[in-house]
């Protein structure tokens, strides 16, 4: 029997109809391709007057397939599926093509823009008689939920979550969780401490009876897909046994090894070998580093372990995996600074003076290496001048194209804090002052009363290369001052380089364990930038914080919850619909080469050795094609993308070649 | 025997069979006649109206039978000249069942490699710069050469070899290079016994070779594709996962998986399987995504380096059959001629 296809095609206002003439795409499908029983055209197709047209077809006419040239299907297949299935045909059987970015939006000529809309029209007609319907099935949602990364994000989802009644694993690769916002001292604009308002959170999140807390952990896999997870997490070994230690913090008093802390202390202080990263860490167990302590290394001391009161140090304690189970991921792993010796005009690691934005909040802290003293890097001198130099490695061809957003503000508290301690000028050297958010234009103009010196211009050097008597011994600082229209040398005692926010160096690799893609900068994709900006391609996958892109602590927290809302929406809506959309191995003719065994991105496909054929987990399966394209004896099939389809739409993308004359004749 | 001299008192009613070939080797003649003893059944069944590889024969007879007088005609060889176009075209007219028997005529297989060159070089090189030719007033075959006795006609030469299917209408298809006895005797069976399947199907198997190579099979990752020269293989593993390009994961089950019992890699002559469009596209795919390397520096280095004739590797059987079917041509040669 043959098809009666309907083809509807959409102006979009003018974002289609400006460069392609939509009446005449439509009269063209309906005289010309075959088994169109009605072609219509409509200035918004999406609108419910449109849908409603498209529902009194199917049910009028009889259609038995829907063709929709309009936007693209990520935009609004739902929206026509749902209008097919409201009029009682399966929603599998419409195929949505689009002719705005494909042609209105990318050609200037509208005649070719014309002609390419037909062919994506004749191929979705020819197609679309070729698709089956399809019934999707629904799976429980497993309400246990896993965080990565435990700073100020992801501690704020999974208290969210844990008071709201659900269980989180809150999975941390350091030995504690708090994140960078442990280590800051001040937080703009309004000044209050970084500590007094996250150690709450951080020992409620260890204290709460819905969380479970693994720090000292990384991801090793995540298989399986929204709803239910599989995730194998890699407890990295503490060799301090959890459940026994007190956290007296005897063993670290009397640890005999002391060394440069490069994690917490950004390299301005010491840890022990054993050790916690900050006193008040969450969880207060501590960890031996092997690779410091005398034990590892030379096989002598054991001070610890006799002196530990409980008997919880265990040298031979292992790596231990675990498998979660869950059915929603956040992911909140943070981002990690710029390498300031990557600019080696400005002579990190070089001159002693020049400080990293992290080394100098070190520095201003009350629990840091100085007792919150700025000091130069001798320990005891106050700088008399201090100049805060911005966009390092930002906004930066050479480094990062993007703004990292909070080096502004950053500088402004960094102001503030030299001039409450010290008697120093500070100098703010910048590009643009970007304070738009809210009190932090105010906290700007407190910091000009305040007498902070501004220059508007990007540094080219700081060298100690004296040129007059005033800059011996000092840091110079060689800059164009826009504003001014001349070249200025400063000399300054203290130079702190606001370094880039950069994704974290795995962050690729993490995306690749949850099948989420990055950007070019390497921060994590939303789905939508505006619409939809915590989750993300991959369903049951979320993203929150600076992992996203650069953020300061109220965007963070901000999109901690908004992550935690996505999954409480989901866990209380209980169940999701899994896509029909799949892959399928005829199991008769597969010879079980195992070619496929590898390459699919989620796990879904696994090796019957008695039958000697490979098997694919339904639930599991997103319908990619990857298999379908690698398997050689090509016995997977791909629902709703089989090679009948993909072959009809070819054969109807090239309706002018194949049939020369009808082309002629309509072309023109 | 007697089933032999029984059939012979039923000469002239029995149905007709002939035996042709294009550009072809003669394997598959030896094949045929490597169902042995069987070979007498056939006789008994059939009547051989024509093969040129074992007896003598000639063309105006079949010119004069009626159109469709034949019952099967096995056709192996490719089409590379003029000569070989009419008799597919005389042999269709001639025949109720047209096979495509070979891998030349089921997808051109070695002469259709000749489609990476066109005439003019392959005269080139077979008459003017082979070590053994001597040619220096650059002879080439003439179509029409008069000498006293009047005018001598050779075949035109073609630019473009094809296959069967791309030449005559063909009913079935039989793979292999050659068709292995046993299948063959087989596909005659099932002849005899008229239960033939749909037109157009290839008569073999479903499965590929791996589904008959007894080796063991673990996931893929390869890093290092390696020429049979360069290793010993493991007798027990699969061969692909030592680094040896087998193309048993792509080619239609039918030979027993011969060649990877005695260590050597598939080089699939039997074809694509059901439902593949190309099988050198297939196959390359299915190789890429065993290749165990993340960037595409070391992915080209472990291309260029293990896998260095593509075209020999992927398309030694079936190049004139593909999609692609041959190099690009400069403009005004003489089209698939």
């Amino acid at each position: 029997m043959a098809e009666k296809v309907g083809v509807y095609v959409c102006h979009c206002g003018s974002n289609i109809a400006g460069k392609v003439n939509v009446e005449e795409v439509a009269k063209w499908a309906g005289e010309n391709l075959q088994d169109v029983a009605v072609s219509r055209d409509y200035k918004f197709m999406c609108s419910s007057l449109g849908q409603k047209m498209i529902e009194d077809d199917i049910r009028g006419e009889g259609l038995t397939r829907v063709v929709v040239a309009a936007c693209s299907p990520h935009l609004h297949e739902k929206t026509f599926r749902r209008a097919c299935t409201n009029a009682g045909l399966n929603p599998y059987l419409l195929d949505m093509t689009n002719i705005r970015e494909h042609c209105s939006w990318v050609h200037r000529d509208m005649d070719s823009a014309t002609l390419k809309a037909k062919s994506l029209v004749s191929a979705a007609v020819s197609r679309v008689k070729f698709q089956e319907p399809l019934e999707p099935t629904y799976v429980d949602v497993n309400p246990a939920t896993l965080v990565i990364g435990g700073g100020i994000a992801g501690l704020q989802a999974t208290l969210e979550l844990a008071d709201a009644g659900y269980h989180v694993y809150l999975v941390e690769r350091s030995p504690s969780i708090g994140g960078h916002m442990a280590q800051f001292d001040k937080t703009f604009p309004t000044l209050d401490c970084s500590a007094c308002i996250l150690t709450p959170k951080m020992s409620e999140a260890g204290q709460h009876e819905n969380v479970t807390l693994l720090t000292y952990s990384e991801i090793e896999s995540v298989k399986g897909s929204v709803g239910n997870f599989e995730v194998k997490v890699r407890k990295k070994a503490r060799r301090v046994d959890y459940d026994a230690c007190t956290g007296c913090g005897i063993c670290i008093e009397k640890c005999p090894r002391k060394v440069v802390d490069t994690e917490f202390e950004a390299g301005l202080g010491f840890r022990k070998a054993i050790y916690t990263p900050f006193p008040q860490a969450v969880p207060r167990v501590p960890v031996i580093d092997a690779d410091s302590c005398i034990w590892f290394q030379r096989q002598k001391c054991r001070a610890c372990e006799k002196l530990c009161p409980t008997d919880a140090i265990k040298f031979d304690q292992e790596d231990e995996t675990l498998t979660l189970n869950v059915g929603n991921i956040i992911l909140a792993t943070g981002w990690k600074p710029f390498e300031c010796r990557d600019i080696p005009q400005y002579g990190y690691g070089r001159l002693a003076n020049v400080y990293t934005s992290l080394e100098f909040e070190r520095l201003c802290n009350a629990a840091g290496p100085t007792n919150g003293k700025i000091v130069l890097r001798d320990g005891k001198t106050e700088p008399q001048s201090v100049a805060i130099i911005h966009c390092v490695g930002s906004r930066d061809v050479r480094h990062n194209e993007y703004c990292s957003g909070i080096c502004c503000m950053a500088s402004l508290k960094f102001g503030h804090l030299v001039l409450e301690k010290t008697k120093a000028n500070v100098y703010s050297f910048y590009i643009d002052m970007r304070t738009n958010q809210k009190g932090y234009e105010e906290f700007y103009q407190r910091l000009l009363e305040e007498g902070m010196h501004f220059v508007r211009g990007k540094v080219s050097e700081i060298t100690d290369a004296a040129r007059m008597p005033n800059e011996q011994g000092k840091l110079i600082i060689q800059c164009e001052d826009t504003l001014m229209g001349r070249q200025r040398r400063i000399p300054v005692d203290m130079v702190v380089l606001m370094g880039a926010l950069e994704p974290q160096s795995d962050a690729k690799e993490m995306g690749l364990k949850c099948g989420i893609s990055c950007s070019m900068q390497g921060f994590f994709t939303e789905r939508h930038p505006k619409l939809d900006p915590v989750a993300t391609m991959t369903d049951g996958i979320f993203v929150a914080g600076a992992c996203q892109g650069p953020k300061d602590i109220p965007a963070s927290v901000a999109q901690g919850a908004a992550a935690a809302a996505r999954v409480q929406g989901m866990i209380t809506k209980g169940k999701v619909m899994v896509e029909p959309v799949v892959a399928k191995i005829n199991e008769e003719a597969c010879s079980g080469c195992r070619i496929c065994n590898n390459i699919c991105p989620y796990n879904a496909i696994e090796y019957d050795a008695e039958r000697g054929v490979s098997h694919i987990i339904t639930a599991l399966c997103k319908g990619c094609g990857t298999c379908v394209s690698a398997c050689p004896a090509s016995v997977i099939s791909g629902a709703h993308f089989s090679d009948q389809q993909i072959d009809a739409e070819i054969e109807g993308v090239l309706w002018d070649v194949i049939r020369p004359k009808s082309a002629v004749v309509s072309a023109n | 025997m007697s089933s032999a001299s029984g059939a012979a008192t039923a000469a002239g009613t029995k149905p007709k069979l002939a035996i042709y070939w294009a550009a072809s080797c003669g394997g598959c003649e030896i094949s045929i006649l490597g169902i042995d003893t069987k070979i007498l059944d056939v006789a008994a069944a059939f009547e051989l109206v024509m093969c040129p590889c074992i007896m003598d024969g000639k063309v105006r007879d079949i010119e004069q039978l009626e159109d469709g007088a034949i019952a099967v005609c096995l056709f192996n060889g490719s089409i590379r000249n003029s000569e070989q176009e009419y008799m597919a075209q005389l042999l269709r007219r001639k025949s109720k069942v047209l096979v495509a028997f070979g891998s030349c005529a089921h997808e051109g297989c070695i002469p259709g490699l000749a489609n990476l060159h066109d005439k003019q070089a392959i005269f080139e090189n077979s008459y003017q710069e082979t070590e053994s030719t001597e040619n220096p007033q650059r002879v080439r075959p003439q179509t029409a050469t008069t000498v006293p006795e009047g005018t001598l006609h050779l075949p035109v030469f073609y630019d473009t070899v094809r296959t069967l299917d791309q030449t005559v209408d063909v009913d079935y298809y039989l793979p292999g290079c050659p068709p292995e006895s046993p299948k063959i005797w087989e596909a005659i069976q099932a002849i005899v016994a008229g239960n033939l399947p749909p037109k157009g199907t290839v008569i073999g198997s479903d499965t590929t070779v791996c589904d008959d190579c007894k080796r063991i099979r673990n996931v893929k990752k390869v890093k290092q594709f390696k020429r049979t020269w360069e290793i010993i293989p493991d007798p027990e593993i699969c061969l692909l996962e030592q680094g040896l390009l087998c193309c048993g994961i792509a080619t239609r089950a039918g030979c027993g998986a011969l060649c990877p019992q005695v260590n050597s890699p598939c080089i699939g002559c039997y074809g694509p399987n059901n439902d593949v469009h190309d099988f050198g596209a297939r196959l390359m795919s299915a190789v890429a995504s065993v290749i165990d390397a993340d960037n595409p520096k070391d992915i080209n280095a472990i291309i260029s380096q293990g896998i260095p004739d593509p075209v020999g590797t992927f398309y030694r059987f079936g190049l004139a059959g593909s999609l692609l079917r041959r190099s690009k041509r400069p403009a005004g040669s003489d089209g698939g001629h």
